[in-house]
């Protein structure tokens, strides 16, 4: 009773927008990707970049991908290395070898 | 030189029909000449809608296919005299015209009027492809439902990949007591998650309901809430400034109460 008259008097219990704004924030994560795959691939394309600074790797086995779970998505990104470098740039500058 | 101007939201049952209808009608009735084109081949609906279903002869297909001349497959409305409806083909699919096709006929309408509105079909494939082809323009018809806001986002990625104009929002069947109760997304949830510009929102109102049974747009309706709402975006198209429709207007007596017990 006392939770109709909170209804019947606006005072909301629990509020479904704030559910609804969350479901379509994830949903559409995915779905934006899949409208432009141009993003993922462009993605892939500059981790290769950075990722070789530091790694040889093995480009054409490289995987990104997003993968959702429960209430988060996240980047997942498979990348088989070949070789780590002895060598590498720090800053893009000084080289480091250790 | 007209403007032409598809009508689409990705899912259906959103209000892309109504919504041209009475964008159509509000035009015509600021004195603009216009032609609505029912692109929704083997599911037309903006005949009946308009209420001009018993003046059908011609159809889109049939001008496209060179069975008539353009100018005889357009339906003149009952009402406006500067107002014309150009059906879909009843019995055909989407398959039955192509986008160039599409094209030329745009082409062709916007010589003779100041706008062509575009009605689009629901679904992103031929029959969406068809419509937007030779339009300049877009406005996407959602409602504050997730999977119409949903598709709204897809369509209007599809827009951009098209190199459309960036399209423009309508929010529809907005119910103002459940948007006050957080049981609805409001106008700045639904701009700040499609990140698109507003062209403006429409209460739900049953006198929409009313209106189709009749087959007269609820625009012709000075009583009607949603009718007011597509005036008032029928003149933004023209380009004047319109301050959004006071949704408060036409409270229930539930929301009377509330303000009387300073719960408002």
């Amino acid at each position: 009773m006392l939770e109709f008259l909170l209804r019947f008097f606006g005072r909301e219990t629990g509020s479904s927008k704030k559910v609804a704004k969350e479901r379509l924030r994830l949903v559409l994560v995915h779905d934006r990707v899949g409208v432009s795959p141009h993003l993922l691939e462009a993605l892939k394309e500059d981790l290769i970049k950075v990722i070789s600074e530091y790694l040889e790797i093995d480009a054409s086995g490289l995987e990104v991908s997003l993968s959702r779970e429960n209430d988060t998505v996240a980047l997942v990104a498979n990348i088989p290395i070949l070789r780590i470098k002895r060598t590498f740039k720090v800053g893009g500058e000084q080289s480091v070898t250790y | 030189m007209g403007e032409v101007i598809v009508i689409t939201s990705g899912k259906g049952g959103v209000g892309k029909t109504t919504t041209t209808a009475n964008l159509g009608t509000g035009l015509a009735l600021l004195g603009k000449r216009v032609v609505m084109v029912d692109t929704d081949i083997g599911l037309r609906n903006l005949d009946v809608v308009l209420g001009l279903e018993n003046r059908i002869v011609y159809d889109l297909v049939d001008v496209v296919e060179g069975r008539c001349r353009l100018k005889q497959a357009l339906i003149k409305d009952k009402r406006l005299e500067n107002l014309y409806l150009l059906p879909a083909n009843q019995t055909r699919d989407k398959t039955a015209v192509t986008r160039h096709q599409m094209m030329d006929l745009c082409d062709q309408l916007k010589e003779d009027f100041d706008f062509v509105l575009i009605d689009c079909p629901a679904g992103i494939e031929m029959g969406f492809k068809n419509a937007i082809a030779g339009a300049e323009k877009a406005v996407v018809v959602t409602t504050p439902e997730v999977a119409a806001v949903r598709d709204a986002d897809r369509i209007i990625g599809l827009l951009e990949a098209a190199e459309m104009e960036a399209p423009r929002l309508i929010i529809n069947r907005v119910r103002p007591d459940m948007v006050r109760r957080g049981d609805m997304m409001d106008i700045d949830d639904m701009l700040e998650i499609l990140a698109i510009d507003l062209l403006g929102v429409v209460p739900e109102d049953e006198m929409i309901v009313v209106s189709t049974n009749k087959g007269e747009p609820a625009i012709l309706d000075k009583r009607s809430r949603a009718g007011q709402a597509y005036h008032n975006i029928s003149r933004r198209l023209l380009g004047e400034e319109v301050p959004l429709l006071n949704l408060e207007g036409n409270e229930g007596i539930v929301a009377k109460l509330r303000k009387l017990f300073g719960l408002g």
